[in-house]
Order: structure tokens, then C-alpha cells, then sequence
């Protein structure tokens, strides 16, 4: 067990060491950072709709979203970079050195949250300064531990598909699932205001249920957090198993 | 006889460059794809927009429309772009400028290209969109005048990637510009009315941004009819881009071609 503690946090040290030495260290926010400015400068008056209930404003509510697309791009880009590291074959030699390879993916997580609490932080520094109101109080811890476990979860799912392709050319694998994933939510306006399609996509989307846990926080109306918890819950322990199936697959590919 | 033989090189590199595109399904797939998703994502999710007060359509499907246009006119460009810098990076362009043929013909060739590329992008996203329910109201004549746009504006983006490409030479550096194309489609009145953006310097920012204009002009054709104030606009900016990015190619090219 010591063994599996150990690897991670070697893994982990590496990983953080190499993300905060690259200029480009926060490139996974600039994208959500980019979609937070056009949605909430540019949709404003969307918060005017008869049935738009949010009660943080319109700014607060692609807030939320920005930070949960923040913190998954994340993962995504923790992904990257296991892809790129059987590329340039460090993850050959660390499988051969690592005494518990499960550790590798424990390690790579760890890395991962430290990324995320990074854009996480960037987004919601750009949040305050343009004004977000911030109203839910302790609430507010239930949306971060929200934010690391969809970080978690897109890791681990980005972690699998890295160690299966083992080539920088499945980032597009990578990135287009968690994208389609945090678009077929409610991204512009509540459940209630959906229809169509994307009703039904965003009604079965688990993730529609995290967004509007994570909404409900920071709004100090907190709603679905049990379901919110349980949802990340399961999503993490399919996706830990998919991750173990990858590692398995980069193990007999030697 | 200088101009025929000029036209011949251009068709040889459009043709080269056309026939490229289509072989790899790996680029026309996404260009076709993924605009229409973003569309019927952003046209169903912001359904209720249409609700606003002063909003000038019931339908945010029609309202949306020109976005899978705008957005697929981007992926070209960097298709093009990156095709070009990838003729420079392989040795391609090197070896062509010691040949007879002229430089300017393999700029043209590519923009041919792009406008081919820009072609299949409007027939095909005007047939889906009318699949999906678009209602055009200018008419058939209308639907004309969309695609003819929606042409000359993957030719001014094209002209850009072109500039990029020539400049940088890098497929990297080209790829790498996707993400500012797409910060100035979404900083414009691509998702609501500019009389609608509440925050001001929002709509300042789309105001000042030509894309706004492209926008409107090809929206005016699907929500409003013949607007002629939103088609000379469209038309002027789309036309003005064209000028200055071949332009700028052209330049970029002199110096690449000593």
C-alpha cells in the first residue's frame, strides 16, 4: 500500500513540477475564460426571460458553467499530457520503474487537482472583478468540492482514452466527449426553459445534475445536492475502473 | 497568352488543393459537422431568447443560422492555411518557386480552393438548415445571395490563413489561430441583436467587429427579407476583408519569394 502512496506522489511531484514550469500552464482557462465573456457579456438580457429563476443573476449562472468547463479542460489536458508522455516514452520507463502502477493514476489525479485549482482560481478571479455576486456562503464549499470531483472524473476519463491510444493524436478523443458532455447541459438558460432536444439531452446528461447542484450553492439555494453527490460518485468509479482498463492495455503493449 | 497560361497554373493548384481537401475526411468532416452541431446546440439551448422583448423573431433557429456559416468559413480558412504552411514546411512551395510558375498563381490556386471548400459549406449547411426548419424569407433568390457570402467571406478568412501561413510557415503557428477566430465570431451579434447586449462593452466590442456585420447581412436574408442597409454592410465588410487579406498575402508572399 506504502508502495501505491509512494509512486502517486512521485508521479504527482513530477507532474506538478512540469505544469508549473510551462509558460502555457494555464491555457485550459483561456478557453472557458473566453466562453464565460461572450456568454455573460453577451446574454445578458437572456436573465430576462419570463421563467428565469436564477437568483445570482445571469453573470452567476454561466459562472458556475465556466468554472465546471474550466476545471473538466482540465482533466482533459491532464489527459494530453499522459498521451504525450508514452510518446516520448517516459510512461515506458515509468511503468517498468513504478513498484505499484496503480499509483501512476492516482498520481496523475493528484496533478491534476493542483491544475484545476489553478484555472479554478483564474475563472473566478475574472468572475469577481467584473462583478459576480456572491451569496451562498458556506454553500460555496459544496460548488468547490462539486468542481474537484468533475475534475476528477474528466481525469480519469481522459487518463483511460491516453493510456489505450498512447499517441498526443487522441486529443480530439479526449476533448470532444468532455465538450459535447458540458454542452448538451443547461448552459444558457435552466432545465425549465429547455426544449426540444436538448431537453431530453440535457434531462439524461448526469452532468445536467452537478451544473444545477453547483448553481444551486452558489445562488445559497442549494437543490439536487444528494443526487449531484452520488451522480459524481459513480461517475468517478466507472470512470477509475476505465482508467484501470487503459493502464491495463498500456501494460500488455508493453 | 500570359493570362491563359496564368489561369492554367491557377486551376492546377485550385484543383491540387480542392482534390486535397476532399481526400482527407479527417478535415471535411469536422468543417461539416461541427458547425451544424454548435448550431443546433446554440439554436435549441437559446431557444427561449427568443422570448426578449424586442426580439426580432420568434424562431432563434432562423436567428442562429448564420453562425454554422460564419463558423464553417473559419474552419476553412485554417484549413487552407494550414494546407499552405504544410506546402512550405514539406518543400513544396520551394520547389515550385523554381519552376516557371509564378507565385501568385499558387495563392490563387489555394483561394480557389477555399471558395470551392466555402461552396460545398453553403449548399450544404442552406439544405439543412432548410431540413431543420429555417425559414429563409428573402426566397430562393435569397438563398442565393447567402451562399455568394458566405463564398466571399471563407475567401477574406482564407486570405488571412494565407497570411499566416506565409509569414509563420508553420502548420502549428496556423492551427494555433483557430482559437482567435473563434473569440472574434463570438464577440460579435452572433447570439443576440447588438441593440439587445445589455452590458456596454460588449456591444461595443460587436459593434466595432466587422464579423457583426457579416453576420447581420447574411441574417437579414433569412429573418428580415431584402435589407439593404444589412447587405451593403455585409457585402462592404466581406469585400473589404477579401482586399486586405489578399493584399496582405500577396505582400507576404514577395517576401517569402526572393
Amino acid at each position: 500500500m506504502s508502495s501505491f502512496f509512494h509512486v502517486a506522489g512521485a508521479v504527482a511531484a513530477r507532474q506538478t513540477y512540469k505544469y508549473f514550469t510551462n509558460p502555457a500552464f494555464l491555457a485550459p482557462a483561456l478557453f472557458p475564460l473566453f466562453f464565460f465573456v461572450a456568454f455573460a457579456g453577451g446574454l445578458t438580457r437572456v436573465g430576462d426571460v419570463p421563467g428565469f429563476d436564477y437568483g445570482a443573476g445571469y453573470i452567476a449562472f454561466q459562472y458556475v458553467w465556466a468554472l465546471l468547463q474550466a476545471v473538466s479542460m482540465g482533466g482533459a489536458f491532464t489527459g494530453f499530457s499522459i498521451a504525450g508522455d508514452f510518446e516520448n516514452g517516459f510512461a515506458s520507463r515509468l511503468m517498468l520503474a513504478a513498484s505499484n502502477r496503480y499509483g501512476i493514476i492516482l498520481g496523475y489525479t493528484m496533478a491534476s487537482i493542483v491544475r484545476a485549482v489553478m484555472t479554478g482560481m483564474l475563472v473566478t478571479g475574472f468572475a469577481l472583478v467584473i462583478g459576480i455576486p456572491i451569496s451562498g456562503g458556506f454553500d460555496l464549499f459544496g460548488l468547490i468540492a462539486l468542481a474537484l470531483l468533475a475534475n476528477i472524473a474528466a481525469t480519469l476519463f481522459g487518463a483511460g482514452v491516453a493510456m489505450l491510444l498512447r499517441t498526443q493524436q487522441a486529443g480530439p478523443v479526449i476533448r470532444t466527449p468532455i465538450f459535447l458532455v458540458l454542452f448538451l447541459a443547461p448552459v444558457f438558460v435552466p432545465l425549465s426553459l429547455l426544449s426540444g432536444w436538448i431537453e431530453t439531452a440535457a434531462r439524461l446528461n448526469p452532468f445536467t445534475h452537478v451544473l444545477e447542484a453547483a448553481r444551486g450553492f452558489l445562488a445559497g439555494d442549494p437543490t439536487g445536492v444528494a443526487s449531484a453527490f452520488i451522480i459524481s460518485a459513480i461517475l468517478i468509479l466507472i470512470l477509475a475502473l476505465w482508467a484501470v482498463y487503459g493502464l491495463r492495455s498500456a501494460e500488455r503493449a508493453g | 497568352m500570359r493570362s491563359s497560361a496564368f489561369l492554367t497554373e491557377v486551376m492546377a493548384i485550385a484543383r491540387r488543393s480542392t482534390v486535397r481537401t476532399m481526400r482527407q475526411p479527417a478535415v471535411l468532416v469536422p468543417a461539416l459537422l461541427f458547425p451544424m452541431l454548435f448550431f443546433s446546440i446554440n439554436a435549441n439551448g437559446l431557444d427561449a431568447a427568443s422570448r426578449i422583448p424586442g426580439f426580432p423573431t420568434d424562431s432563434y433557429l432562423d436567428f442562429a443560422f448564420a453562425f454554422p456559416l460564419i463558423q464553417a468559413s473559419l474552419f476553412g480558412a485554417i484549413t487552407a492555411g494550414a494546407d499552405l504552411a504544410r506546402d512550405i514546411e514539406s518543400g513544396f512551395f520551394d520547389r515550385l518557386s523554381l519552376t516557371p510558375m509564378r507565385p501568385v498563381a499558387l495563392l490563387g490556386g489555394m483561394l480557389a480552393g477555399v471558395v470551392a471548400l466555402g461552396l460545398i459549406q453553403g449548399v450544404a449547411f442552406l439544405t439543412v438548415g432548410l431540413l431543420m426548419g429555417v425559414d429563409i424569407s428573402s426566397g430562393v433568390g435569397g438563398m442565393f445571395v447567402i451562399v455568394l457570402l458566405t463564398v466571399l467571406v471563407a475567401l477574406g478568412f482564407g486570405g488571412i490563413g494565407a497570411i499566416l501561413a506565409i509569414r509563420t510557415g508553420s502548420v502549428e503557428a496556423v492551427e494555433s489561430a483557430f482559437p482567435l477566430f473563434f473569440v472574434a465570431i463570438f464577440l460579435s451579434s452572433i447570439n443576440l441583436p447588438r441593440e439587445l447586449i445589455e452590458q456596454d462593452w460588449f456591444r461595443f466590442i460587436a459593434t466595432v467587429n466587422p464579423i457583426s456585420y457579416l453576420v447581420e447581412g447574411i441574417r437579414s436574408l433569412v429573418i428580415t427579407g431584402w435589407d439593404a442597409q444589412a447587405l451593403i454592410l455585409g457585402f462592404g465588410f466581406a469585400l473589404a476583408i477579401v482586399v486586405v487579406a489578399i493584399g496582405g498575402a500577396a505582400a507576404s508572399l514577395k517576401t517569402r519569394v526572393v
